[in-house]
């Protein structure tokens, strides 16, 4: 057996430094910016993560399997809540991905370039809507609509416990919450998942087109299994806000701490945001502590549902043969 | 369109290649090629007899690209393009109403400058990814892969890992696995747009190899920078010129040795030589 040599060391590889000033200064500049990124999250987390302990010493696991806001007694628990977030965003999702895929599929692909200039504009305009005017918008226009729309859902399917409706009053549900949501991710979607579209390699194309395909399969084997990392980030920033938001679904929903399985039609529901945004003007001390420990578990939740996306963006495709 | 018939000695100066053959595989007459209001190919009129290969040389931009892409209607796919005159395939014009391009595609297969096999399925998947994206059935999967892979000369390189992403093969291998992709939907023509553009003068050789084997039972046409190239796999040759601002136009075609040993027009006879495009 030969004895490896004793001194054979990797070198020191330093990639990225260089020695023209300017650069070295920028490199800093660039550095020290992304740190106080990453400062600024970790202190909020902390502080977060702060008052988030003492709640939850104090109410057990009952603030996340209780549904309770009750400040006489001093119980708390945010699980419908944090379900609400939950059905909110499915119903969101449901119908904001089909819309944004086949939008910016016709966008893409089958739409005459101006129409397509024109959408692309438009569409970006419309991520721009604050909030706040989507939540008017919601509260004084979509509502009747939606509601509306409910009693006709209602009235033919209401056989099924999906869409049943014992009070009569369609509006505050969170069928329409959902739809307030969707509104707000679909244009956040579809620019990035018309941009991603847009990418997909034209020699790719070609080969398809070349084998005599249809748009449809050329969209089902090709332009959708090469973007998929993009088009699951284009679905997650929209979810990201959809998680998140505060004001429009305040405005449209009945807050109610009772858990709404999966009745979206009843006028009954609520998310961990819009609690927030609900309890925040009026609240004393306690209520004050509680309200930031949910901002923590929305917080966390939101971490863990992107982490999720990474790692199926980050899992190769399976491959198809 | 017009109705002169294919081969009339006005049409083509030169003499058609369909002289030596039986009726041609495919054939364009008076085509004039347009991409919005530009003309980029004039007149151009070429027949390919079955089974044999046709190169179709000529300098950068002179639309062979263009020509080649009418042939099997990807050239309608580009915004604002325009053609006049009329292809054949079998004597059929595939631009009749009638006839559904989807249909020409798959008779007349495609093989591009660079290779594009599809990053997201396997070698295997992608020899057979013409089946599945056409709708088209085909028994005995296993022996179409084997068959096609040994007729694009990558059997034995791949036949190991035919379930592994095709993204790893080199570009000579994924070249001949577009080809064996091509060749799995049984076409009869086989359209090649300088194919072997970016290889190496190994895996160039083995698809010039490939391409001599294949035009014992189908008709190749290839566009080619490569003057050897040329010589060495086709039978006929069409030699392609734009002059500045005007539409590409056919020169001069005939038997490929006829071209490169004794051209008729005097640009010919530059251009194979090298000495200008
Ligand atoms: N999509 C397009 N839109 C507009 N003009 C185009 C398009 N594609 C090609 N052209 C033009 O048509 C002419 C012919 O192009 P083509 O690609 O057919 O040339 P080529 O002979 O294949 O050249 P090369 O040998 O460099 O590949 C060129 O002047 C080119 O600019
Ligand atoms: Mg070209």
């Amino acid at each position: 057996m030969t004895v490896a040599p004793q001194d054979l060391k990797p070198r020191a590889l330093v990639s990225g430094a260089s020695f023209n000033r300017g650069d070295r200064v920028f490199n800093r500049v660039i550095t020290l910016a992304a740190f106080t990124a990453l400062f600024v999250l970790a202190g909020i987390t902390v502080f977060l993560g702060y008052q988030f302990i003492p709640v939850v010493q104090e109410q057990g696991l009952f603030f996340f399997t209780g549904s309770a806001w009750d400040p006489a007694a001093g119980r708390y628990g945010i699980w419908a809540m944090v379900y609400g977030s939950i059905l909110l965003s499915v119903i969101a999702l449901i119908v904001a991905v089909p819309a944004s895929l086949l939008l910016s599929i016709f966008m893409v692909f089958l739409a005459p370039r101006r129409v397509s200039a024109v959408l692309t504009n438009l569409v970006d305009l419309m991520a721009a809507i604050p909030s706040i005017i989507l939540g008017l918008w919601g509260f004084w226009v979509f509502q009747q609509v939606a509601a509306d729309w409910s009693e006709l859902l209602n009235r033919y399917f209401g056989w099924i416990p999906l869409f049943q409706n014992s009070s009569g009053n369609f509006t505050g549900t969170p069928f329409i919450a959902g739809l307030v949501l969707a509104v707000m991710m679909i244009p956040i979607t579809t620019s990035v998942t018309r941009e991603v579209m847009a990418r997909t390699p034209p020699e790719l194309i070609n080969a398809a087109e070349s084998l005599g395909c249809s748009l449809y399969s050329m969209l089902r084997h090709v332009a959708l299994p090469f973007g998929r990392g993009g088009l699951i980030g284009g679905v997650m920033l929209g979810l990201g806000r959809a998680l998140g938001e505060t004001v429009a679904v305040f405005f449209v929903i009945k807050l109610v701490f009772d858990v709404n399985l999966f009745r979206i039609l009843e006028s009954e529901g609520g998310s961990v945001a819009s609690m927030i945004v609900a309890k925040f003007g009026e609240a004393n001390e306690q209520e004050l502590q509680v309200l930031l420990a949910a901002g923590f578990v929305l917080f966390v939740g939101t971490l863990i549902v992107n982490l999720i996306a990474n790692a199926i963006v980050g899992r190769t495709g399976r491959l198809s043969s | 369109m017009s109705s002169t018939p294919p081969a009339t000695p006005a049409a083509t100066p030169a003499s058609t290649p369909t002289a030596a053959g039986g009726s041609p595989a495919m054939q364009s007459r008076h085509l004039s090629v347009w991409f919005g209001k530009r003309k980029v190919l004039e007149d151009v009129n070429i027949s390919f007899p079955a089974n044999t290969c046709t190169a179709l040389i000529g300098p950068s931009g002179c639309g062979k690209s263009t020509y080649i892409r009418t042939l099997n209607r990807l050239h309608e796919l580009i915004p604002g393009a325009g053609l006049a005159g009329d292809v054949l395939h079998n004597g059929r014009d595939i631009y009749a109403r009638d006839v559904d391009p989807v249909t020409v595609r798959l008779a007349i297969g495609m093989v591009f400058q660079k290779p594009n096999p599809f990053p997201s399925m396997t070698i295997r998947g992608n020899v057979l990814s013409g089946l599945k994206l056409s709708g088209m059935k085909r028994p005995n999967h296993d022996e179409i892969v084997e068959d096609t892979l040994r007729k694009a000369g990558l059997w034995n390189e791949v036949k190991d890992r035919l379930s592994h992403a095709a993204g790893e093969l080199s570009g000579g291998q994924a070249q001949r696995l577009v080809i064996a992709r091509a060749l799995a939907v049984q076409p009869q023509v086989l359209l090649m747009d300088e194919p072997c553009s970016a290889l190496d003068p190994a895996s160039t050789l083995k698809i010039e190899e490939t391409i001599r084997e294949l035009a014992e039972s189908i008709t190749i046409i290839i566009v080619t920078h490569n003057m050897q190239q040329a010589t060495r796999v086709s039978d006929y040759t069409a030699f392609f010129l734009a002059a500045e601002n005007e539409p590409g136009i056919v020169v001069e075609q005939g038997a490929t040795t006829e071209i490169f040993s004794n051209p008729q027009d005097p640009r010919t006879l530059d251009y194979v030589n090298g000495r200008f495009g």
